[in-house]
């Protein structure tokens, strides 16, 4: 039996990298920097060194290289994992991920799969310049054809990371980026939780507060809080955007009655939408208040001197449970 | 250089190519006379009378095929068709060049290379009828189904070499032997604008990836000239990427087939990608949906109809080896054959069943699909009235009472035959998609 050690969630993301390539002499990683800098969140420093520079690829400087290259690797048998260096960037693959990467299984009556994985480091709060900071979800999560996983913890991150790469469908990790330094008990003989479902992290009976990612932490506090006036709030992490976990949250807001889903992303076409929506569907009668979303305003990534009025924080999830218990 | 560009240059009018640096690489003149070429002859002395005619016949095939899937859009029986006439030559002399196992990344032009890769015509018909998105299995022919979003298809081809790479590289670290492979990306000079293809490049040149880019200059991309597209012809760029470029005569089967063989020679033994720029001509019209009418002279295409691949290897094959018109007649009579089977599978195909869908979405299970194509169950079922057998509801594309396909798609269906299939009239085939898209 290992024990389990703490780490910080990048380092996890590293062992987990690690450990995948060990398992798999098809895994490569490629991307920009990833090598003898080890990325510019360092998150696969190291591996370079001790897999060889054939296992982790310096790529040149452009992403639908990157993820197009990836493609044809994959269809060669390789498992490709590509990082991308930050989420504002993606977009110069977003032709390669939607229109290439998600259908190439369809269109090909499934005769072939591929297997590529795609980091994404994401999220705000991190005082940067424009294009650093961009929650690209919904985007990709209304695409058919790739999964969408996003995890909140190391012990998530670790086992996620493998998940993604075994998973013969294309698979997107989004990374918290602001959470790289957050430390975590990483168990890394205990098998990992099924990445594509939903966790009560702390259980309620008055209302549910679904987050991810990012979120999740501040989503706990904000139950916290709660309980300080006497509210019971239930908090679950989504983990997978797509596909979506309905059924863990159905059983929850049954059980509650209310529920506030948060997000980073702008509200407006986000996935509280689809959240909110859905269970409206499921659970209609068994609501006290309509799914509210808290989410980021319908404007661009704003500087990074008023970015935390920008990105949903504690009080702006408790208040949108005032206005749940308020119906 | 002018100090300051004319008033005209600045209204955007045409610009003109520089004179080509890059030699044009023929091996059969335009009357069909064999041409010495101290690199790449050699590259075809074992190619006898026999394989000629074995190129001919290919050719000639895919021409009638081309003509046949052109009349059944216009019959209503496909949603578009992308014609290759003009383009026998390059895709038969380049795909001759291939060994069983080299993989190929084709646009969706390659008609001649598909069936070349042994792509049956259903198979590949059923793209154009709106039944399949793919058609085929690219694991049965080495070949990747067609790309439709322009360009996409050079990056994977560049992703597959460098896969094919390390394969042999691994393989000699543990001392095994391997049969070298190469890859190949086909892609049309207007796609060469793309800068996924400058990406695919950059990565093969880095990688030194058994790739080779080929592109059928066919001069037009749509209705945008190749001038418009570049400065200089594409072979050139290779030399900014670090690998070699070749320009050959487009509409010379020969030319076309010793220069991919030494191309693909090269790729397989290691020695990096190449940029093959094939300079032909698209004959007929973009697709069934375009209208060359509105943006290209005749005089032009009277010019080009003189160079055609066909005519020159037969008068090759005729002087030089003196196949008289027995063979002719009987590759038209092979070809019409070959054509009347097409059709007559065309007419026999019907729609597929819609739920089948579900199925290839994701290689793995998927909850949201599931719960979709139950609730389609479902709500299927609740037509068990209308429709007896409790299958798909109908809908437009469905099979007749009397078992008959009907025209597939709403758009095209009852449009009127157009009386040269090259030369749509207005407001018939141009009423529908204007391209591809
Ligand atoms: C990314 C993208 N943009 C636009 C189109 C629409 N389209 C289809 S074919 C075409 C012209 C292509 O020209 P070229 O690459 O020269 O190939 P050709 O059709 O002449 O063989 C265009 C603009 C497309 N399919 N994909």
């Amino acid at each position: 039996m290992t024990e389990p050690t703490t780490l910080t969630l990048g380092r996890a993301v590293n062992s987990g990298l690690r450990r995948a390539m060990e398992e798999d002499p098809k895994v490569l990683l490629m991307g920009e920097d990833i090598g003898s800098l080890g990325g510019v969140y360092r998150v696969t420093e190291g591996l370079k060194k001790d897999f060889g520079a054939h296992r982790v690829l310096d790529t040149p400087l452009g992403e639908a290289g990157i993820v197009g290259t990836a493609v044809g690797l994959a269809l060669r048998g390789y498992r490709p994992v590509c990082e991308i260096q930050f989420d504002g960037f993606t977009f110069p693959a977003f032709n390669q991920i939607t229109t290439q990467l998600a259908k190439m299984h369809n269109r090909t009556a499934g005769d072939v799969s591929v297997p590529v994985t795609i980091r994404i480091p994401y999220g705000g709060l991190i005082g940067s310049v424009e294009h650093h900071s961009e929650s690209p979800e919904a985007y990709f999560a209304h695409t058919a054809g790739l999964r969408i996983l996003t995890p909140s913890s190391p012990q998530d991150a670790y086992w996620m990371t493998q998940q993604a790469i075994a998973c013969e469908d294309p698979v997107i990790v989004l990374e918290p980026k602001r959470r790289y330094w957050l430390k975590g008990e990483v168990d890394t003989g205990r098998p990992g939780t099924d990445p594509f479902s939903a966790q009560v992290l702390r259980p309620g009976e008055d209302a549910t507060v679904v987050a991810w990612g990012p979120l999740v932490p501040v989503a706990l506090a904000a139950a916290e809080a709660a309980a300080e006036d006497g509210r019971s709030v239930e908090v679950i992490d989504l983990r997978s955007l797509s596909p979506v976990d309905f059924d863990t949250l159905e059983d929850s807001v049954r059980r509650t009655g209310r529920m506030v889903v948060a997000h980073e992303a702008p509200t407006f076409g986000g996935l509280g939408g689809e959240i909110a929506a859905r269970l409206t569907e499921r659970a209609f009668y068994a609501l006290e208040a309509p799914v509210l979303r808290v989410g980021a305003f319908h404007l661009p990534y704003p500087v990074a001197a008023v970015e935390d009025q920008y990105v949903p924080d504690l009080d702006r999830i408790l208040e949108a449970l005032d206005r749940s218990f308020a119906y | 250089m002018d100090a300051a560009p004319s008033l005209k240059a600045a209204r955007g009018a045409a610009p003109r190519a520089p004179e080509p640096r890059t030699r044009l690489v023929r091996l059969l003149d335009r009357e069909g006379a064999l041409l010495e070429d101290a690199d790449f002859s050699p590259w075809v002395a074992d190619v006898d009378a026999e394989q000629l005619r074995g190129l001919y016949r290919s050719m000639a095939l895919a021409r009638r095929f081309d003509e046949e899937a052109t009349n059944l859009q216009r019959q209503g029986q496909l949603v578009l068709w992308a014609p290759l006439r003009g383009q026998e030559a390059a895709q038969v002399g380049s795909v001759r060049a291939l060994r069983p196992d080299d993989h190929v990344f084709p646009t969706y032009r390659e008609h001649a290379v598909a069936i070349e890769r042994g792509v049956a015509a259903a198979e590949l018909l059923g793209v154009f009828r709106g039944h399949a998105a793919g058609g085929w299995k690219p694991s049965e022919h080495h070949m990747n189904v067609y790309s439709i979003v322009l360009g996409s298809q050079v990056p994977h081809a560049t992703g597959y070499a460098m896969g094919v790479a390390m394969d042999r590289r691994a393989a000699e670290a543990e001392g095994r032997e391997v049969e070298p492979t190469a890859v190949i990306a086909y892609f049309g000079d207007g796609t060469s604008t793309q800068g996924e293809v400058h990406e695919g490049m950059v990565f093969a040149a880095s990688y030194d990836a058994p790739v080779v880019f080929f592109v059928q200059n066919n001069q037009w991309a749509i209705s945008v000239p190749f001038s418009t597209q570049s400065r200089v012809p594409l072979a050139e760029r290779a030399a900014g990427y670090g690998f070699e470029g070749v320009r050959v005569d487009g509409n010379d089967v020969l030319g076309v087939l010793a220069v991919t063989r030494w191309a693909m020679d090269r790729a397989r033994r290691g020695e990096g990608p190449v940029l093959v720029e094939a300079e032909t001509y698209r004959l007929g019209a973009h697709t069934t949906a375009d209208d060359p009418t509105k943006y290209r002279d005749r005089e032009d295409e009277r010019r080009w109809a003189q160079l055609d691949p066909l005519v020159r290897l037969e008068a090759h094959l005729r002087t030089r080896h003196g196949t008289g018109d027995a063979f002719f007649e009987d590759v038209a009579r092979a070809a019409q054959d070959y054509a009347d089977e097409a059709r007559a599978t065309v007419l026999s195909l019907s729609p597929p069943r819609f739920e089948q869908f579900f199925d290839t979405v994701y290689a793995e299970p998927h909850p949201l699909v599931e719960e979709e194509r139950a609730w389609y169950r479902d709500y299927v079922a609740g037509f068990a009235d209308a429709s007896p057998d409790g299958q798909d509801p109908p809908a437009d594309g469905a099979p007749d009472d009397d078992g008959a396909p009907a025209a597939p798609g709403a758009p095209t269906a009852g449009l009127t035959v157009a009386a040269d299939p090259d030369r749509p009239a207005e407001g018939t085939a141009s009423g529908t998609e204007e391209d591809l898209a």
